[in-house]
């Protein structure tokens, strides 16, 4: 007896197949053993998606439950924390390894050029994208009032991202790479993430469309941003040409000054859409709740939300003043960089003015103290942004640890900052506890973060503008007063301080991750006392 | 405003649609005016693809994430070109698929390393970088000079990257695996054939001073020194290139 199979089902079963049939076709054919490992990975967890969808169409149609659906939520934020350590942890072996090179250890899958991808991957796309899939499973169900429209594309999109990230991260060390900063990926595992991120904004439209609610809700906005533009970087600054199927290797479709710009339209505007955009969808969404008042204005969402994503794609050649690009595209990309100040504070003013009317719980609540200093960093930065898109400004910054203090300041400060604000609220909610297991140990991992973060880009601050001087200090007769060499021994002790700031930092990330270990395996929510008979309960 | 977006705010296939658009038009501006305004790479002479053995090098340079901590890019600033020469010209990186301009000088400017120091200077400096320079925070490559270069994917190499529009002719691609070891070999026996291929500014010698033994470490030193030695910087037309 024959049973209708449904349409998603088939079609998802048909994109595992072929997914199936590439991972095998890299195994058979790979040169490389890196390689063909991660040919037997993508096809073993593929063949596993397989039988996991005939077992589930097997068993016939089960009914959907009317409720939310969280699990996939609760896997997502494991992964993040997973993800974080491991990215953090990477990052601060980095740092050692700058300030005592001898940690290098001198082996190729060791050395600083090849793990540091895998801090840069596993902190942005591990730890941030899991933590922006998690948060926006969470976050369009609970406005939209609607249960995620999929019951097997959520476990899709986990899983195929997550192997997405376990092919990046375990490729960098192995030396499979393009050298695109932030796109380091090779073409098979950007396939994969292009047929992920489908599957994403399909689930999420078909989400949105189930909606009980007439308006879409700011949050969603964004996170939809973050889908929409993420997929247009990631297809077109991945285009190239691969040697062929039995080689990792390709080679980028375009050239020099052409590829430079769409590395940096694609680089500057990942900050743009994944740090930024994502995030901000969080803070929407999170702090309201964690304050429990509305968002200040309305109009200033909008403003917000239409002058990011409209103006942070213009701004990438201001990674390229002073080069090769043509002058009039730096001029464009430095002119539209300061115009970018005025969405991205309306979104700073727009988030600190909505806590108005509880400053107290500041105070009180560890999360909400999170999200707050979030918000502060990202002023900081956004502003910090702009000031060094302009020319004069770029060329004593760019090149030097500067940049690199700017990046974190956003990274750790805001990115970080808000999804640990959000995790501590939205953990207890999606495993139905009481609260966080202990606001003392949040408050003890608010503080470590928050003097990691200052130590670490307070070090660079200084370690950037003094490399940056001491290159272009002439003397008397004109001639340089230092060395390169010179500028690289100066750096020595903020290399030590940054990498202390990042140890205190990461021993924040763990206390935080077990933390929330202790709130999830401790006690279900208690029951409250029904008193009269049964009403139906209003959707959260 | 509000009512209009009021309007948006209920269609979500809309309001994707409305980002999508919104989002295009920044890189449609910025991007592809670059691949139609004639000069935006300038006229220059010298510059080649590069020979195969060049090209496994870069690809080592690009495998080990070189970029992450030198620069090859120099700035038309003072303090950039007189540290590092001539400032780099866009036809410079023309063939390099992907380009690897960097964004972080942790160590020196590449752009034109090639020629400032000997061969055997930047093996012993890639295997133990302390012991010539000392401060220096790079870590060791030795493992290059042990490493026996795979040769055999060249001509699939050069032919994907002549379908992205870099000029190999199909005797380049034929015989792409043998030129590399050719380029290195000590006796130099095939100078000739291969600068007639490839043309004058190709150089050829045994670059990792171990004779007969084919390494990676030949083929990254053959690269680092050809960077910046190909344009010929006198042929420039200042007023031509003028962007």
């Amino acid at each position: 007896m024959l049973r209708r199979i449904p349409l998603e089902d088939t079609a998802i079963l048909s994109v595992l197949g072929l997914v199936l049939l590439a991972g095998l076709a890299i195994l058979g054919w790979g040169v490389p053993v890196a390689y063909v490992l991660h040919g037997w990975l993508i096809a073993l967890t593929a063949g596993w998606g397989i039988m996991w969808m005939l077992n589930r169409i097997s068993e016939g149609p089960a009914g959907v439950p009317m409720a939310y659906n969280d699990k996939v939520i609760r896997f997502g934020v494991i992964a993040a924390l997973i993800w974080g350590i491991i990215g953090f942890a990477v990052g601060d072996i980095l740092a050692w390894q700058l300030a005592i090179p001898s940690l290098n250890g001198d082996m190729s899958w060791s050395n600083f050029g090849r793990l540091r991808p895998v801090h840069t991957s596993g902190v942005i796309f591990g730890f941030g994208g899991n933590a922006l899939i998690a948060t926006s499973f969470y976050v369009v169900q609970r406005t939209s009032r609607a249960r995620l429209a999929s019951e097997t594309l959520p476990w899709l999109v986990f899983w195929g991202y997550n192997l997405f990230l376990v092919v990046a991260a375990s490729g960098y060390p192995l030396g499979i790479t393009q050298s695109k900063e932030y796109a380091e990926p090779e073409w098979y595992a950007d396939l994969l993430l292009l047929v992920v991120w489908v599957g994403y904004l399909t689930l999420y439209l078909r989400t949105l469309a189930r909606r009980a609610e007439p308006h879409i809700y700011v949050a969603n906005w964004y996170y939809l941003g973050f889908i929409v533009v993420i997929a247009m970087l990631h297809t077109v600054n991945n285009l190239s040409v691969p040697v062929s199927i039995a080689y990792p290797k390709s080679y980028s479709l375009f050239a020099g000054t052409q590829d430079a710009m769409t590395q940096w339209w694609y680089g500057h505007n990942a900050v743009g859409f994944l740090l930024t955009a994502g995030f901000l969808g969080m803070l929407y969404y999170f702090l309201p709740k964690a304050v429990n008042r509305p968002v200040y204005s309305y109009r200033m969402s909008i403003v917000g939300f239409w002058g990011i994503t409209f103006l942070y794609l213009w701004a990438g050649s201001h990674h390229l003043h002073y080069t090769a690009l043509p002058d009039w595209v730096q001029y464009l990309g430095m002119t539209m960089s300061i115009i970018l100040l005025v969405p991205s504070w309306a979104s700073v003013f727009n988030g600190i003015l909505t806590i108005n009317g509880a400053w107290d719980k500041v105070r009180t609540d560890p999360a909400v103290r999170f999200m707050m200093v979030a918000i502060l960093f990202y002023g900081l930065s956004t502003f910090e942004g702009s000031f060094m898109a302009i020319r004069p400004v770029n060329s004593l910054s760019h090149y030097t640890d500067w940049t690199v203090g700017h990046v974190h300041a956003g990274a750790l400060g805001w990115v970080a900052f808000i999804t640990f604000g959000a995790m501590y609220k939205m953990v207890p909610w999606v495993w139905k506890r009481d609260g966080v297991y202990s606001l003392k140990l949040e408050a003890w991992h608010f503080w470590l973060a928050l003097s990691g973060t200052l130590i670490y880009v307070g070090a660079m601050w200084n370690s950037g503008i003094t490399q940056s001087l001491m290159w272009q200090t002439y003397d008397a007769d004109g001639a340089f007063l230092y060395s390169f060499l010179d500028s690289v021994i100066e750096m020595h002790p903020y290399y030590a301080a940054r990498a202390v700031g990042g140890l205190l930092y990461l021993i924040g990330a763990c206390i935080g991750a077990y933390n929330i270990y202790m709130t999830v395996s401790g006690p279900r929510k208690t029951q409250v006392q029904q008193t009269g008979p049964l009403s139906r309960q209003p959707a959260e | 405003m509000s009512t209009k977006h009021q309007k948006l705010e209920r269609h979500s296939l809309g309001f994707a649609m409305a980002i999508l658009a919104v989002a295009s038009i920044g890189g449609i501006v910025e991007i592809a005016p670059l691949f139609t305004i004639e000069n935006t790479v300038e006229e220059v002479e010298g510059m080649r693809p590069y020979t195969p053995l060049e090209l496994a090098g870069r690809d080592i340079y690009v495998r080990e994430g070189c970029y992450a901590c030198h620069s090859q890019m120099i700035r038309t600033l003072r303090s950039d070109v007189e540290r590092y020469g001539h400032y780099s010209l866009a036809a410079e990186s023309m063939y390099d698929h992907p380009f690897q301009w960097g964004s972080k000088r942790t160590g020196p400017d590449l752009a034109r390393i090639g020629g400032k120091y000997s061969d055997a200077w930047h093996v012993a400096h890639l295997e133990a970088p302390r012991e010539l320079v000392e401060g220096s925070v790079m870590p060791g490559y030795a493992f290059l000079s042990q490493t026996r270069l795979s040769t055999g994917h060249l001509p699939a190499s050069l032919k994907a990257l002549s379908r992205a529009g870099v000029p190999y002719t199909d005797a380049q691609i034929e015989t792409a695996e043998k030129d590399a070891a050719r380029q290195a070999d000590f006796e130099q026996n095939y100078e000739g054939e291969l600068q007639e291929s490839y043309g004058e500014n190709v150089q050829v010698r045994d670059f990792d001073g171990q004779p007969g033994r084919l390494t990676e470490m030949d083929a990254l030193v053959a690269y680092l020194q050809m960077l910046g030695t190909l344009a010929d910087l006198d042929s420039l037309n200042p007023e031509e290139s003028y962007r």
